[in-house]
């Protein structure tokens, strides 16, 4: 060490260039210190500006979508009469069957005016308006009945009945006494024999499963639709684009990262995926349209082509997902198996890999959150409208029966007319963000127990 | 360091392990390795010095092919190996790797227990045929490495979870753990403090009484400490190999009496 860092001794002093006391800031610190502040506050403001939103769309989605989880049903006791359901008493399926839906509006009716004459209700509705206040699906859930059990033809059976969609709507606050003036669907003297079957304990709003569980219903009877078989389709699309997305794009990735020689090809590739990330989904859509239905003739509204094209569109996310795991694994790893006399495909699948699993876990779970929520590829193949499916019965017939999905079963429902629907448009999107929160939790933990491993 | 004892450290000529003829590195268009000429003998500490960025390392890794990971490398003339040239085509570099152990500048355990550390390498190499084969591996590695009895209570602990001098003594055990003749180590103490150095040059002269061993240090008392022969690389080029005590007290190049004195580097 020398000591040229000490000034020579006799030249004169050089003024301070931090003069002044410590205590005190400079002008210069002051206004560093107030531009440090001002970007806090900026900051804080923008988060607070997002808060606001989140909760303001959080309270919108559940203060819409919450009635949809309710129905009004109505309890009656049906008496099934031979007369009208079995003329020749023979209980012969096939003659049963022969009644169709349109034969059962008697029996409807019947029941009804029994049902006002027991509790001593005073109305001048005629017995056809009476039953107008039971849903038009009440006539379809009779014949499957009767057609389940041909011994109860003839007994009185109490039955649970969905009321129209514009009783729902009255005892929701949607439909009121003003509101009504011009629908002929429903009129005043309807509503006043529903207060009395409310008070009567007759028709009631409770917890309804069916919108969970059931399928889609059509235009007239919103108060049956339900988004169970859109979820099943959903379900089965997610499983393709799993079984396809993940191999196919955690194979590529691997190759890209570890084996690939740089070239020019390789830099196209990857210049491509990052491009095939950010094409609009309509497109993937349209190409799904062209090859797997116009060309390779696959069905129409398939959940099986739905998952083929949402898996062209996951699989650039994954693979650039997966590639960035791999890359973040240090190269110590790498040199330390092959130090040791692995094979490079050894050091990548016996030390790599696994360390790279978290976050190619993670980002496989992101890429089906995003396919789950994805409209547009689905419209183009013919996934979105009423498509009048049950249940799937199958694996087969999941992947291949006409089908919808959630976000296209919620686009469907809010385009309809009845407000009926759109009350339902918001209770499938409590759904579906219900199931995307659970996927991003999953993802979030899932990283978190692989890291903590060590 | 008394300059007498260096000028003790000679050897008995020992056989030829390593023979490397007019080797020449290039990455890309950088010309590394200019014209190397060695031999490095079995049964010997070889120490590789000279300043950052003279090609010291880059030489190292050319004996065990790690060079080959990198795409724009390119390595020409003849390395030698118990007299068989590694860069022949019909060498298969996983093999040599196995034959040529290595231990890098910054310890490296994989994220597994001190027992897979170990145990990896016979395992891909198919070295024990049961359990209890496995595990004399195991331990005989990991006492070689001078770490059995720090750890033997606690095999299944993670490797990541040891002390810097314990987690490079534990990649040494790792590397002997394969049966290698050669032992390569590329600045192996760099990472650690004085009291895990010492341990570890203790095991390095311990390591050649079974390997010849290589070690590429920044440190010059190292390498008078722990070597018996010395090769002093500058600027790409081997300027001088001969043995330690030589280099370090009667060097012939004035470059090396340069770097050894401090001048330069």
């Amino acid at each position: 060490m020398t000591d040229l860092s000490q000034s020579p001794a006799g030249a004169a002093p050089e003024p301070r260039k931090h003069g002044g006391s410590l205590l005190e800031q400079t002008p210069r610190t002051k206004r560093r210190n107030a531009a440090e502040k001002r970007f806090r506050a900026y900051g804080i403001a923008a988060i607070a500006a997002g808060l606001v939103m989140l909760l303001i769309l959080v309270t919108t989605i559940v203060g819409k979508g919450t009635g949809a989880f309710q129905q009004t049903f109505v309890t009656l006791e049906v008496e099934l009469l031979e007369s009208k359901l079995d003329k020749k008493g023979e209980r012969n399926i096939e003659d049963i069957k022969k009644v169709t839906t349109f034969g059962y509006a008697p029996i409807i009716k019947g029941a009804m005016e029994a049902a006002v004459a027991e509790y001593g209700i005073e109305t001048s509705l005629k017995a056809k308006e009476l039953a107008g206040i039971l849903s038009k699906d009440v006539a379809a859930q009779l014949r499957d009945y009767v057609i389940a059990n041909p011994d109860q033809i003839g007994q009185t059976v109490e039955f649970r009945f969905l009321a129209s969609s514009r009783v729902d709507g009255y005892l929701k606050g949607r439909v009121t006494r003003d509101s009504i003036v011009n629908d002929k669907n429903i009129s005043a003297e309807q509503l006043d024999l529903v207060d009395a079957l409310a008070a009567a304990g007759v028709l009631e709003k409770t917890f309804n499963l069916d919108f969970i569980t059931g399928a889609d219903a059509s235009d007239a009877r919103p108060e049956a639709a339900g988004i169970g078989v859109s979820m099943l389709g959903s379900l089965f699309m997610m499983l393709v684009v799993l079984a396809l997305a993940l191999p196919i794009g955690v194979a590529a990735s691997i190759y890209l990262e570890e084996f690939a020689p740089q070239n020019w090809l390789t830099d196209m590739i990857e210049v491509n995926i990052s491009n095939l990330a950010a094409v609009p989904s309509i497109v993937f859509g349209i190409l799904g349209l062209a090859v797997f239905i116009n060309y390779m003739h696959l069905p129409t509204s398939a959940p099986l082509v739905g998952g083929l094209v949402l898996t062209l569109m996951t699989l650039p996310t994954i693979i650039i997902s997966t590639r960035a795991s791999l890359k973040a694994v240090p190269p110590s790893i790498r040199d330390a198996a092959l130090g040791v006399g692995a094979s490079k495909m050894q050091a990548v699948f016996h030390h790599v890999l696994p360390l790279a699993a978290p976050g190619i876990l993670t980002g496989t779970i992101i890429g089906l959150a995003q396919a789950l929520g994805e409209t547009a590829p689905l419209l183009l193949i013919g996934m979105v409208g009423f498509i009048a499916s049950n249940a799937p019965e199958t694996i087969a017939d999941g992947l291949l029966a006409p089908n919808s999905a959630m976000p296209a079963q919620i686009y469907e429902w809010a385009k309809r007319a009845d407000p009926a629907f759109y009350e339902r448009a918001w209770g499938g999107i409590i759904i579906l963000l219900l199931f995307l929160v659970t996927m991003n939790t999953l993802a979030v933990i899932l990283r978190r127990r692989f890291e903590r491993r060590w | 360091m008394n300059d007498m004892t260096l000028m003790d450290k000679t050897v008995d000529t020992q056989k030829i392990k390593i023979a490397a003829k007019d080797v020449n590195v290039y990455y890309g268009d950088t010309h590394a390795i200019k014209d190397v000429n060695v031999e490095i003998e079995d049964n010997t500490v070889t120490a590789f010095i000279g300043p950052s960025g003279c090609g010291k390392s880059t030489f190292l890794r050319c004996l065990n092919r790690m060079n080959d990971t990198i795409s724009t490398c390119k390595v020409k003339g003849d390395i030698l190996l118990d007299g068989e040239d590694i860069y022949d085509k019909r060498v298969d570099p996983v093999q040599l790797r196995a034959k040529v152990g290595m231990v890098f500048q910054k310890p490296n355990p994989f994220p597994k227990s001190i027992y897979d550390n170990v145990a990896y390498g016979p395992r891909i190499h198919g070295l024990a045929k049961n359990k209890a084969e496995l595990d004399e591996i195991v331990e005989k590695s990991l006492r070689r490495g001078a770490i059995w009895d720090e750890v033997k209570d606690r095999l299944d602990a993670p490797g990541t979870g040891l002390s810097g001098g314990q987690q490079q003594r534990l990649c040494i055990a790792r590397a002997v753990a394969t049966e290698p003749e050669v032992l390569l180590m590329d600045e192996p103490c760099s990472a650690l403090d004085p009291i895990a150095t010492a341990q570890v040059e203790e095991l390095i002269d311990e390591l050649r009484s079974q390997y010849s061993v290589v070690i590429v240090t920044h440190s010059m008392q190292q390498a008078a400490r722990v070597s018996q022969k010395t090769a002093f690389f500058h600027l790409g080029s081997l300027v001088e190999f001969g043995h330690t005590g030589t280099i370090f007290t009667n060097p012939e190049d004035p470059r090396t009496e340069s770097y050894i004195t401090g001048r330069i580097g």
